[in-house]
């Protein structure tokens, strides 16, 4: 078998009407996952952006943030995954608890570093201009950093809804269904299929993004940030 | 330490010592796994990078294909290459693991590459025009050593990752020490999966010292400067 094969197979799987009703149909599975990754996003972005706007506006703990954050990439999310669930049980906590995790570095750190390296000439206008410490940080702080930030949620959101796939393993649905079911089965043109929808979520995520980007981000800042 | 079900530690400390020469021989695997298309990685990403930064108009579309392997789930790529390697552990079939890692470090290692190159300062790239230097000798012994610095802050990023995606390759049968959690998690053991994790997070903290060590080794000016 060679990828155009591959192609071919899950084309056929794609596109076969059975593939696309139901409680297994592609739709629903959709909705599941998106459903846990934009639950996981939304409780690490409640965590992780005022924590890091925090500290990167004190100045203070950024060496505990970027360590931690580090130390926390590091933890392979489906060993996390599979601890939950034999600890608790299958369900909603197992899914969530590891995306989380997965989530909080990459917001955390961009929009730390984001905020500690805004231009002190941009924080003493703000100040000469009669700003307060939570003025300073709310009208000038973070809209100068949003581009980092923005990249720091970006990040965060692309690699859960790639790592959504896991959900299948705590039972609980997902698109991950369709690649660890159809591999059990031998059924390559399910894994294949199942793995193409995972893509084109995380490549409409990115375009996503893009205009988020354009809404949020003051036009004499555009073009000015990078990965991290 | 809060009893399981039956009365099972979250930990059973005993069965660690009963089991050092199979964590030994994972933990073996998976740096390999892990480490190899860090390698792979970079030497492909130096190369790519000089070109995306002597031809400016190879870069947008290079780095959008970087973007993108980015945001493949590992699990996926990994099935991709089942057909060709095979599935299991050992020999061929680690190439099912390592090759979709190898471009995972690509979409960091490539952008960072450029990005080092880039900044080198434009009076040091005239300077070393000025001294004599051809167009290589000035790359090899002035540019790609400015790299350094962001080079290996992309390889440190990678490194750590590739650490801890090996453990989705247990799923195809190949995980390194994520052996370890399908093994707990089908017995509803926890032990195993604690141990793996564990020694999953000390080995990339290790990695990423020893990345850190390289780089200090490698730019001796940047401590001389602050010393």
């Amino acid at each position: 078998m060679n990828l155009g094969d591959q192609i071919d197979q899950a084309w056929t799987w794609l596109t076969a009407a059975s593939h696309w009703s139901g409680d297994d149909g592609i739709p629903h599975r959709l909705l599941q996952h998106l459903g846990y990754s934009v639950l996981a996003l939304a409780i690490a972005a409640l965590i992780a952006l005022p924590l890091g706007a925090l500290v990167g506006h004190t100045g203070r703990g950024g060496f505990a943030v970027v360590s931690f954050a580090n130390l926390a990439r590091a933890v392979p999310t489906l060993g996390l995954l599979l601890l939950v669930v034999t600890v608790t049980s299958i369900g909603l906590t197992p899914v969530i608890v590891p995306l989380i995790a997965l989530a909080i570095p990459p917001i955390l750190v961009n929009t730390f570093e984001g905020i500690r390296g805004v231009d002190p000439d941009i924080k003493d206008a703000a100040r000469g201009m009669g700003m307060k410490g939570p003025g300073i940080l709310l009208k000038a702080e973070i809209p100068v950093a949003m581009p980092l930030i923005l990249l720091g949620l970006r990040t965060a959101a692309i690699q859960v809804v790639a790592t959504a796939t896991i959900a299948a393993y705590a039972g609980i649905g997902g698109l991950g269904r369709f690649i660890v079911d159809g591999l059990s089965r031998k059924d390559y043109p399910s894994v294949v299929g199942g793995s193409v929808l995972v893509v084109i979520l995380a490549v409409l995520v990115q375009l996503l993004f893009i205009v988020i980007r354009r809404a949020f981000v003051s036009e004499g800042l555009r073009g000015s940030s990078r990965t991290s | 330490m809060t009893p399981l079900a039956g009365g099972e530690p979250l930990i059973r400390w005993t069965w660690i010592g009963d089991h050092t020469d199979e964590l030994t021989d994972l933990t073996l695997h998976h740096l390999k796994l892990a480490l190899l298309p860090i390698v792979f990685g970079l030497v492909i990403a130096i190369p790519l990078g000089i070109v995306c930064v002597r031809w400016r108009w190879l870069y947008p579309p290079t780095l959008g294909v970087a973007n993108i392997l980015y945001g493949l789930p590992s699990l996926a790529l990994f099935m991709i290459f089942i057909p060709y390697f095979g599935i299991g552990s050992g020999g061929k079939a680690d190439f099912t693991i390592m090759l979709p890692l190898t471009l995972f470090s690509l979409s960091v290692l490539v952008p960072n590459v450029v990005d080092g190159l880039r900044s080198v300062p434009e009076p040091v790239r005239q300077a070393a025009t000025a001294m004599g230097f051809g167009t290589f000798r000035r790359l090899v012994q002035v540019e790609l050593p400015i790299a350094v610095p962001v080079v290996i802050a992309g390889a440190r990023v990678a490194a750590v990752a590739s650490i801890s995606l090996v453990s989705v390759g247990v799923l195809i049968g190949n995980g390194g020490l994520g052996q370890l959690f399908i093994d707990g998690y089908s017995r509803d053991f926890t032990t195993p999966i604690i141990v793996s994790c564990v020694l999953i997070i000390a080995l990339a903290l290790i990695s990423d010292g020893v990345l850190v060590t390289a780089q200090r080794l490698l730019t001796p000016w940047a401590r001389r400067r602050h010393a």
